[in-house]
């Protein structure tokens, strides 16, 4: 299958370089030429054949979400497209740092601001601005996480620019998901694919589990040998249930329901079939509005009553650390430079999207005046929703947000509208390009450690710049070429 | 073992076994209507008996044909224990304990599905050969249980497995014989007939079980061939050897000894399975097969209810439950 007559359309592509006055057709840049290569040499029909090899195999292995709201129980896998975004070493081990210092230093954020708040004090950023975030925990203050780590396991959502700059998009400091796609995806391209891997030194991914146990046993509170440690599941309803499981399972634990788990004595206990065992880490898939109805919200029925209790008197850890969600309220997202640079005096590595506040008057009315051009998002609300991308959307989407924002301003940000680089896309047997995000996944143990790429995500419809799966977007396999090794091998012969 | 997760693999064992031996009634039904001189659409209903369900299937197909007990069992996605509704909850089941079965095992129930709600979809198919498609459940059961043997280590897990199955089988066996048992009844002459050992060999036949019979007593009697099928101590569908088998693991996972109990479970397993090492085949005949049969699915069921209570039904803490000295030494 071809390339040929492959339009960049003026988008930065992350795998052809646009046309020039020497060469007047896209060209495959370097860290892509080797699977341009292989593409093209396959035979007719071959790569449509391997794209359904790879839905079928996601089926037959249940890689799949419930569609909510469909009586008939519908399961859907989630898109999967089998041309991959390619990263190349150097770029990425730029990511990288930039991702390891954003981490560090919002991590040593939620330390300051349930402790002593210095930041707030030195005015940096104000004070009101914590207090009114949806996801500051007042219960959390004086709170001091297993090894002073809040922020265990986080994705941080990226994009590239027209000008080929990579920005932070946002923060994922809660519970964020996908990872489970991250190492299917590259599963099923191992058996798609088989020869470009041969060719190709693609850093591999599979030591995620591994890194995700070290992760949480680090945490232990209590004087064991082998922490006990646990995922913890709203239940097989909830959409991203097959990561749960899938984590639980690769990493060899067990996975467990608010109503496998009873507090007792001061302990956390699971129940089983030889009476109550006790349970040192958890890493919990539940927001902390639903952890625990004696600490947060009352009427939770899928969290544990009086873990919360537990956990402050140190004798269970939980990941990530309830309370961390401040650290995502896209309201302190425009302050992340500034906290970067006050905890660790450096400039930020990856830029920030510029953004503007609406609680601030002036910055408000250049947000009103300017809703069709900008992308203005809701605090606190993830995939997707709560959001209105201005050039395009209807003059009425554009009224209600005006309302919106004036009625509740705190609530509300804006950024410009990012044109996202884009990647080829098999779309009705041919190759056109689709817009892409990229969340890579962070660990924070006894180090902080990044998986390797991430989850890019694309959306699927033509011109769309939403890529959440639950508004149509789909996901590629994400490939970091390892660091050229030649030169020393030469060199030791 | 999270009491939620045995429980899950419990279930999960339970709803494959039945799915497969549903489709071995109907096959058994199938292949002895062929053999009919008379009155083939008479012989649907006794199938239905056999389930219990009767009531239910009245209430919504009212006359007992072909085409709508073949639904009512196979595809009826609001009756319970169709082979659609068990293969359904024996996926959900396997599907909140994926991360304790192994992934070959996910994979082979989650085709069994895809294959089952696929025919449902063409069901017109699966009527015109209705036999490759029995034939097919059967397979992807076997498959399941052949995966789980090469791939499930033999802990607690897989005793919960095997409890399941075991129990679920030998309630089936008794069930496949009472199709037998119905559907002589309105042709008592027929008994010692030559349609009697086609009937006889059929029922064998449905549960794969026919030249072990063979080897073993040579020719058809009503006698031996209930002998075999609830007192056989070698054969894996026969009542005796799957009463013996969930008792084995019953006791691996409580570890109490053998010949003592120390719950309701173990006492009524220990009953069930005396009864049956002790009690002379010509005994249950005298005294009514189905009689005996009926007799036997009661006690299954309460071994089902006591082994819920002991090890799955959620306790409030520091109660005397089963593992009361496991907790008590932490």
């Amino acid at each position: 299958m071809k390339f040929n007559g492959y339009q960049t359309d003026g988008f930065w592509d992350e795998m052809f370089l646009p046309p020039n006055a020497e060469v007047p057709k896209v060209q495959a840049r370097p860290s892509a030429r080797v699977l341009v290569e292989r593409i093209e040499a396959l035979m007719q029909g071959e790569l449509l054949r391997r794209q359904a090899a790879a839905e079928r195999a996601l089926l037959q292995m249940g890689i799949t979400f419930t569609v909510y709201g469909d009586d008939q129980g519908t399961e859907k896998i989630f898109p999967f497209d089998v041309i991959p975004r390619i990263i190349d070493y150097n770029e990425w081990s730029q990511v990288e740092k930039g991702l390891k210092q954003r981490i560090f230093a919002l991590n040593m954020f939620l330390d300051d601001i349930y402790h002593d708040q210095k930041i707030l004090k030195d005015g940096v950023i104000p004070e009101h601005v914590i207090y009114s975030g949806q996801t500051f925990r007042k219960q959390c203050i004086g709170l001091n996480p297993p090894k002073g780590i809040w922020c265990n396991i986080t994705g941080i959502d990226l994009v590239r620019s027209d000008d080929g700059q990579i920005y932070v998009l946002e923060d994922n400091m809660r519970v964020p998901s996908g990872v489970s796609y991250v190492l299917e995806n590259r599963e099923v391209m191992k058996r798609t694919f088989p020869h470009v891997f041969d060719a190709t030194p693609i850093l591999p991914v599979d030591k995620y589990p591994s890194m995700l146990l070290e992760t949480l046993k680090n945490l232990s509170p209590n004087a064991v040998n082998e922490p006990k440690v646990v995922v913890l599941t709203p239940g097989i309803y909830n959409s991203a249930y097959f990561e749960h499981s899938f984590l639980a399972q690769q990493m060899g634990v067990e996975l467990v329901e608010g109503r496998d788990l009873v507090v007792a004595d001061g302990f956390l206990f699971m129940r089983t079939t030889k009476g109550f065992e006790r349970v040192d880490v958890i890493y919990r898939r539940l927001d902390d509005d639903f952890l625990d109805p004696k600490a947060f919200r009352e009427d939770s029925l899928l969290g544990v009553p009086g873990i919360f209790d537990v956990y402050r008197a140190g004798r269970v850890a939980l990941a990530n650390a309830p309370g961390n969600g401040i650290a995502d309220d896209k309201v302190v997202y425009g302050y992340v430079p500034q906290i970067i640079k006050y905890y660790l005096g450096e400039d930020p590595i990856i830029p920030n999207v510029p953004t503007f506040m609406c609680w601030n008057d002036d910055e408000r009315s250049h947000v009103l005046n300017n809703l069709d051009k900008l992308v203005v998002k809701a605090a606190n609300e993830s995939g997707g929703y709560g959001m209105l991308i201005g050039p395009h959307s209807s003059q009425e989407q554009r009224d209600k947000f005006a309302e919106l924002i004036k009625a509740n301003p705190r609530n509300y940000i804006a950024q410009p509208t990012l044109s996202l680089s884009r990647v080829p896309t098999l779309v009705d047997g041919h190759f056109e390009g689709r817009h892409v995000d990229l969340r890579p996944y962070v660990l924070y143990g006894e180090d902080i450690w990044v998986l390797p790429g991430g989850l890019t995500r694309v959306a699927l419809k033509k011109g769309s710049l939403v890529v959440n799966s639950s508004q149509g977007g789909g996901s590629k396999d994400t490939w970091v070429l390892a660091p050229p090794i030649g030169s020393a091998k030469t060199s030791s012969v | 073992m999270l009491s939620r997760v045995a429980e899950s693999i419990y279930w999960m064992s339970r709803y494959i076994e039945r799915a497969d031996n549903v489709a071995r009634f109907i096959d058994v039904n199938l292949h002895m209507i062929l053999d009919m001189v008379v009155g083939p659409e008479t012989q649907w209903m006794p199938l239905v008996s056999t389930t219990g369900d009767t009531k239910e299937f009245i209430e919504r197909y009212g006359e007992g044909t072909k085409e709508s007990v073949i639904r009512f069992l196979t595809f009826d996605s609001t009756y319970s224990n169709s082979i659609l509704s068990c293969v359904k909850r024996a996926r959900e089941n396997a599907r909140s304990v994926r991360e304790v079965i192994s992934s070959e095992m996910w994979e082979q129930i989650n085709s069994f599905y895809l294959m089952v709600t696929d025919a449902a979809r063409n069901m017109a198919q699966a009527f015109d050969s209705p036999r490759d498609f029995y034939a097919e459940i059967r397979k992807a059961s076997q498959l399941f249980a052949g995966v789980t043997d090469s791939t499930m280590s033999r802990g607690e897990g897989w005793h919960f497995y095997r409890f399941g199955t075991m129990l679920e089988r030998a309630d089936k066996t008794s069930r496949i014989l009472d199709v037998k048992y119905f559907i002589l009844l309105p042709s008592v002459s027929h008994i010692g007939t030559p349609y009697d050992d086609i009937q006889w060999s059929a029922v064998l036949k449905s549960i794969g079980g026919f030249e072990m019979y063979r080897k073993q007593y040579g020719l058809i009697s009503p006698h031996d061939v209930v002998k075999f099928l609830v007192l056989d101590r070698h054969f894996p569908r026969a009542i005796q050897y799957c009463v013996s088998r969930a008792e084995e693991s019953l006791y691996t996972i409580s570890g109490s000894e053998r010949g003592t109990f120390r719950s309701s479970a173990e006492q009524k397993m220990g009953q069930l399975r005396a009864e049956l090492a002790y009690t002379p085949i010509e005994d249950i005949i005298s005294s009514g097969l189905h009689e005996f049969i009926d007799g036997l699915q009661t006690k299954l069921n309460h071994i089902g209810e006591s082994v819920h209570d002991t090890f799955f039904a959620m306790r409030p803490y520091n109660t005397a439950g089963f593992g009361q000295r496991q907790f008590q030494s932490q």
